[in-house]
C-alpha cells in the first residue's frame, strides 16, 4: 500500500523533473470562483466538482484542476513563450463509483508558446512520456482539430456546422443532428406543422418569458432556413464516419487521411498539423511508428481540448482511470481571455496511480 | 433485532399505505394519540413502524437506520447517487403517481422536444450572455437527464416551492417539477416537452441493501414478503 508520504515525495520528484525542462514553479487556490469554472464547464461540472458558499463571495468551489488558473495567472503578463508546472491536490465528486478517488495529487506542466505549435505539443507529450517510461502503460492519442476542421468543410449551411461543432463532446445528440441533416430521420411533424401555420402563435399563451417573442421569431426563421437547405449527401457522411472511425498507428492513419483529403480537401491543413506534429514527436525521440491514434479520442470528456489530446493508461491494471492526460486547449483561452486566445497546451499525471502501477510489477 | 418499517407520518401518503400494507393482511397504525408519532403492527411479528418524513426515509434506507421504507420513487433517485447500488425496489404500490417533467412557456411555439430546448439555449445564451436557466429541486435527476440527453448550455437554478411562478418571475426560462394532472402548469402558461418525462414516479416499498442485516431480521423479511405477496 502507497503512504501519502510516498505520493507527495514522487509528485516533487516528477515537478522537479518538469521544472528541469524550463516549467517555473506555480501554485493556485484551492478555494476558486464557482461562477468562471460553472461559466466554462455548465452544469456538468456541479457533479463533478465540490461546490460550497462563502457568506460573502458566493459559490466558490474546491479546485477541481489547475488549467483555468495556471491559464489566469499567464494572463496577467501574457510573457511567451513560458512554461510552468505545479503539483497539489485536486477534488473530484465520484457520484457514481466510490473506488475512484476524489482527492488526489495531480502534477502538471503546460506549455504556452505560440511559434512553434507542434513542437509544444510533442514537448509535452515527451515529457509525460519521459515520466512514466518503462512503465507498462499505453498511449492514445487523438485531434479535435481534425475533427473541427472535417466538419467545417461539410458542404452544408453554417447553421448546421455550428450545431455539430457544438456537440461534438456529446456523441449521442451529434449523432443524431448528423442523422437529422442527413435526411436519414424525418423532420419531425411538430416542425412541419409550425412552419406550414399562417400564424404560429394562435392559440398560444401570453408571452412570459424573458426568452422574447422575436428570439422565438428568429428561430423559427432559423428553422426555415433549415427546412430550405439539402441533405449532407452520404459520401461526406462517408468521410467524417472514416475519420471518427480511425483507429491505427500513426503512419497508417497518416496515409489514410491524405487519402481522405483528396475528397475532403477542408481538412489539408489540420493533416499538416497532424504532419509537423508528428515530425516534432519523432525528434523528441517518440516512436511514431507504434503511437496509437483514435479518430474519437478525447470527444466524451475532455470538452475543452480543441487540438492534439492524448492519455496515457495502463495495460496491467484495466481498473485505473488515465495515469496522465494532456491536450491542446487554444479555445478556452480565448474564453478566459475575454477573447484574447493564447496557443496553449498542457499535460496532468497522477503520482499516486503511478506507484499503483509500480507497485504490481 | 426487529426490522424496521419507515412510512411517511402524515396525509394521504401514510393513509395510502396504511390501507395497501391493510388490504393485504399486514396492519400499520398509529398508536396512543393521533399527534404522537409512534406506530404498532399487527398480522406479523418482528416488524416495527417508524414513521418519518417521506424525504428523509431514502437517506434513512442507505443508512440502514430503517430496513424498508416507503416513499417515492422520485425522491429515492434524487436523494442517493447510485440508488440502486443503496436501496432495492421490493413493490411499486400504485398510488402517489406524479411525473417528474420538463416545461417550458407555451409562448415558445418552436419549442417541442429535448433538441428543440437545445437549440433555443444555445440561442438564449449567446443573445442573453448566460445559461438558459431552469428552475427545480430536482438537481441530480434533471442534471443526469439532460446529461444523457446531450442537452447544453443550460444551467440550474434551485427552486423549493411554487417552481410554476419562476418562469413568469422572469427567474427561469423553463422548469422541471413533479405534476400529476398538469393542472397549475397550464395555470401558469406552461406546456410539458414531448420527450420530457424524466421519471414517472409513485410510491413504492424499499429495502435497504446493507449487509449487515441478522439472520432474524432476513427471515422476517421473508416471511413479511410472503405474506405481502410480492
Amino acid at each position: 500500500m502507497t503512504t501519502t508520504e510516498q505520493i507527495l515525495c514522487r509528485a516533487e520528484a516528477l515537478r522537479a523533473q518538469f521544472a528541469d525542462l524550463g516549467g517555473q514553479v506555480v501554485n493556485a487556490d484551492v478555494l476558486q470562483p464557482a461562477e468562471t469554472l460553472l461559466d466554462l464547464y455548465g452544469e456538468d461540472i456541479r457533479a463533478r466538482a465540490y461546490v460550497t458558499s462563502d457568506p460573502l463571495r458566493g459559490e466558490i468551489m474546491l479546485r477541481p484542476d489547475f488549467t483555468v488558473p495556471v491559464v489566469q495567472m499567464h494572463m496577467e503578463t501574457f510573457a511567451e513563450p513560458a512554461r510552468y508546472t505545479y503539483s497539489g491536490a485536486v477534488y473530484r465528486k465520484q457520484e457514481h463509483d466510490a473506488s475512484r478517488a476524489n482527492e488526489y495529487i495531480q502534477v502538471g506542466y503546460e506549455v504556452f508558446d505560440g511559434q512553434d505549435i507542434a513542437g509544444a505539443d510533442a514537448e509535452v507529450f515527451a515529457a509525460i512520456s519521459k515520466a512514466v517510461e518503462g512503465l507498462p502503460l499505453r498511449s492514445a492519442t487523438g485531434d479535435i482539430g481534425l475533427l473541427t476542421a472535417a466538419i467545417s468543410g461539410l458542404k452544408t449551411s453554417d447553421a448546421r456546422k455550428a450545431a455539430l461543432l457544438r456537440h461534438l463532446w456529446r456523441p449521442r445528440r451529434f449523432k443524431s443532428l448528423l442523422d437529422r441533416f442527413c435526411g436519414r430521420t424525418p423532420t419531425p411533424k411538430f416542425r412541419t406543422k409550425l412552419l406550414a401555420a399562417d400564424d404560429p402563435f394562435e392559440g398560444a399563451w401570453a408571452d412570459i418569458s424573458l426568452r422574447s417573442r422575436s428570439e422565438v421569431n428568429a428561430r423559427i426563421e432559423a428553422l426555415r432556413d433549415d427546412a430550405k437547405t439539402p441533405a449532407i449527401g452520404a459520401e461526406e457522411r462517408d468521410l467524417l464516419d472514416a475519420i471518427l472511425g480511425l483507429q491505427e498507428t500513426l503512419p497508417n492513419v497518416m496515409s489514410a487521411l491524405r487519402d481522405i483529403a483528396v475528397d475532403l480537401p477542408a481538412i489539408a491543413g489540420a493533416v499538416e498539423t497532424l504532419a509537423r506534429r508528428t515530425e516534432a514527436l519523432a525528434s523528441h525521440g517518440v516512436d511514431v511508428n507504434a503511437l496509437r491514434f483514435e479518430g474519437s479520442y478525447g470527444r466524451t470528456n475532455m470538452e475543452y481540448y480543441d487540438g492534439f489530446v492524448f492519455g496515457f493508461y495502463s495495460t496491467v491494471r484495466a481498473d485505473l482511470p488515465p495515469i496522465a492526460t494532456g491536450g491542446r486547449y487554444d479555445a478556452l483561452t480565448a474564453q478566459l481571455g475575454a477573447g484574447r486566445a493564447v496557443p496553449a497546451v498542457g499535460a496532468v499525471i497522477r503520482p499516486d496511480l503511478l506507484l499503483a502501477v509500480e507497485e504490481g510489477l | 433485532m426487529t426490522l424496521k418499517l419507515g412510512v411517511p407520518s402524515k396525509g394521504r401518503l401514510m393513509e395510502k399505505t396504511f390501507d395497501w400494507f391493510g388490504k393485504r393482511g399486514v396492519t400499520l397504525r398509529k398508536s396512543g394519540s393521533d399527534r404522537e408519532y409512534a406506530g404498532a403492527v399487527d398480522g406479523i411479528d418482528g416488524v416495527e413502524l417508524v414513521l418519518l418524513s417521506a424525504s428523509e426515509i431514502p437517506r434513512e434506507l442507505a443508512a440502514g437506520r430503517i430496513h424498508l421504507g416507503v416513499t417515492g420513487s422520485d425522491l429515492v433517485r434524487e436523494r442517493l447517487a447510485n440508488w440502486d447500488s443503496q436501496v432495492v425496489e421490493l413493490a411499486p404500490m400504485g398510488f402517489g403517481g406524479a411525473d417528474l417533467i420538463i416545461a417550458v412557456p407555451d409562448c415558445w411555439v418552436d419549442v417541442d422536444t429535448l433538441e428543440d430546448l437545445d437549440a433555443a439555449a444555445a440561442a438564449f445564451r449567446s443573445a442573453h450572455g448566460f445559461r438558459l436557466r431552469i428552475a427545480t429541486k430536482y438537481h441530480r435527476s434533471v442534471r443526469e437527464f439532460l446529461k444523457a440527453e446531450g442537452v447544453a448550455d443550460y444551467q440550474l437554478v434551485d427552486s423549493q416551492g411554487a417552481t410554476e411562478g419562476t418562469v413568469k418571475n422572469e427567474t427561469a426560462e423553463a422548469i422541471a417539477d413533479i405534476t400529476s394532472t398538469g393542472e397549475t402548469l397550464r395555470a401558469n402558461g406552461l406546456r410539458i416537452l414531448s420527450d420530457g418525462l424524466i421519471h414517472a414516479s409513485q410510491a413504492t416499498l424499499f429495502r435497504g441493501r446493507r449487509r449487515d442485516w441478522t439472520d432474524g431480521q432476513r427471515v422476517t423479511l421473508k416471511e413479511l414478503q410472503s405474506v405481502l405477496g410480492i
